[in-house]
């Protein structure tokens, strides 16, 4: 084995990392960031005060021993941080980077495991492009990495542990949510604690957190709809409408949206993976076995960027991908933490599903939204001119990108994928897998063209 | 938007300038969080007529918190640190 590479250094990146050196190879490791550490155990830059306590408060024992490994693998590695990984050759089998924003490279691998994580997943409405609206993971990174809150007086709307979670860290540092909306019915997500109770810490966990939010004095409304964001250059209400079917306006000073996760998984399409639709997660996943093999020989995934598992899984699924590497290059793995791992993976696996049951992305909110709502934020896309696309025969998303320019912009789809394909699917009349999917297309992301 | 300074402020006061006029930032701040908590509405304005925009996703995805810094080229405001002299152009 020559040359492997590891992209991203959240953690399924360092899990693997850790693992390949620990075999003895000495792999490329890439992170487009400044430092690695992931999103849910984001470390401040240099300057920050706050201890991991305080910054992470129940996950601090992971995020330390993480952080831990992610700097003593530095110097054993190939560290390449503040690089982006912009293309894949997979014939030629090379990555094509930039790095520092400018300067342009190559590198050949033999062997390359994809750990890209993934993204909030939102649902469009009228007023979401205003300044003042973050999605859920940026109203935390805010807080977490900058010290910063999105507003005084935020409104968190979506559904999921990342909802409770981020309301509960606004609170503490002292800007109290206006009002906390979940989309989905208390009785859902009671209905699934059988199947949460696969990993019963966390969802003890939970449980806690809930009952935390309930007794904070915050409103909390459950299967409510939010209707809109109003405001004219600035956020000054959320419009909404709760379960009984009545509406409220309730004033606030910003908003964050989040439905779950999306994989960021275009690396693994460029790569020529192919993808399924996982129907319990809602999203478009590449192929990989449990281990994180993938069809294609030499590319191996692991951690959200290979179907959303949480910050867990991906260190389980990051160790695994990179044992699997080495026992297909017949290298010496540990076979015990193998079999170790997947037990894990798979009882883990569970709890996801049950998990995914208890807070579904709305997609049926998406599919109804109102056709003067820009679907793509990027180009001012609305989802009128969406289906007149689709009423012009475009019969998947990738004929409706021709026709109505839907994720060709700048952020290319990674926003509007889901909520444009559940519009699509509605407009057609078919089901949401049957539009398929927005193809990955190099550069993953805007890069500078001399 | 209000993006407000809750925690962890507690470090060295510098400065860069934004189309021209003076912002007061702290060590450690990205340029998105520069600009906005030093009270800036927007950092970019939408190429098609729906107003200013104040980045998205704050982690690098949404390419919506795009500025000009004179000497780098183009840059996400949420992922590169303010610094000292720096003279961004919003666009």
């Amino acid at each position: 084995m020559k040359t492997v590479v590891v992209v991203g250094a959240g953690p399924a990146g360092i899990r693997a990392v850790e693992q390949l050196v620990r075999a003895g190879l000495r792999p490329i490791w890439i992170e487009e960031s400044p430092d690695g550490g992931g999103r849910i155990t984001q470390r401040p830059p240099a300057g920050f005060k706050r201890d991991a306590a305080s910054l992470y408060g129940a996950d601090s024992g992971r995020a330390k021993r993480l952080h831990a490994t992610l700097d003593a693998m530095k110097p054993r590695t190939d560290w390449r941080p503040d690089t982006l990984v912009w293309n894949i050759r997979p014939e030629a089998r090379t990555l094509q980077t930039l790095t520092g924003g400018s300067q342009q490279g190559e590198i050949a691998y033999d062997a390359l495991i994809l750990c890209t994580g993934a993204v909030d997943r939102v649902v469009p409405m009228p007023g979401w492009t205003m300044p003042g609206v973050t999605t859920l993971g940026g109203a935390q990174v805010a807080l977490k990495a900058q010290g910063v809150g999105i507003g005084m007086s935020p409104v968190l709307v979506g559904s999921g542990p990342l909802l409770i979670l981020t309301a509960l860290q606004y609170i503490k540092a002292g800007a109290k949510p206006a009002l906390v909306l979940d989309t989905t019915p208390f009785l859902q997500k009671a209905w699934e604690t059988s199947g949460l109770l696969w990993n019963a810490p966390t969802f003890l966990r939970g449980v806690l957190m809930d009952l935390r939010l309930r007794l904070s004095g915050v409103p909390y409304a459950e299967d409510a709809t939010p209707i809109a964001i109003e405001g004219d250059t600035a956020v000054t209400a959320l419009r909404w409408r709760d379960s009984g079917w009545r509406e409220h306006v309730t004033p606030c000073d910003a908003v964050a949206l989040g439905w779950g996760l999306k994989p960021e998984s275009q690396l693994a399409d460029l790569a020529g993976v192919p993808f399924d639709y996982d129907t319990k997660q809602q999203n478009w996943v590449p192929r990989r076995d449990a281990a994180g093999r993938t069809p294609v020989p030499g590319v191996f995934l692991a951690g959200d960027g290979a179907g959303i598992g949480g910050a867990e899984v991906a260190e389980l699924a990051g160790a695994r991908a990179a044992l699997a590497l080495l026992a297909d290059a017949h290298l010496p793995s540990d076979a015990a933490l193998t079999n170790h791992l997947d037990g894990r993976l798979r009882t883990e696996a569970r709890f996801r599903a049950a998990l995914d049951r208890a807070f579904p992305y709305p997609a049926k909110l998406a599919a109804k939204m109102a056709d003067e709502v820009s679907v793509c934020r990027c180009e001012v896309i609305s989802a009128g001119e969406l289906r007149a696309a689709a009423a012009a025969e475009a019969p998947e998303m990738n004929r409706a990108k021709a026709f109505s320019r839907v994720g060709m912009g700048r952020c290319q789809g990674r926003l509007c994928g889901p909520p444009a394909a559940a519009v699509l699917a509605d407009a057609l009349g078919v089901k949401v897998d049957e539009v398929g999917r927005l193809r990955g297309q190099p550069p993953v992301k805007p890069i500078p063209v001399q | 938007m209000t993006v407000t300074r809750l925690v962890d402020q507690d470090r060295p006061a510098i400065a860069f300038t934004v189309d021209g006029a003076e912002i007061v930032a702290k060590q450690g701040d990205t340029l998105l969080t520069a600009m906005l908590a030093g009270g800036l509405t927007h950092v970019r304005t939408s190429e098609f007529g729906d107003g200013g925009r104040a980045g998205f996703c704050w982690m690098g995805a949404c390419q919506d918190c795009w500025v000009l810094v004179e000497g780098s080229g183009i840059r996400r405001s949420c992922t590169t640190l303010a610094e000292p002299g720096m003279r961004v152009i919003r666009r």
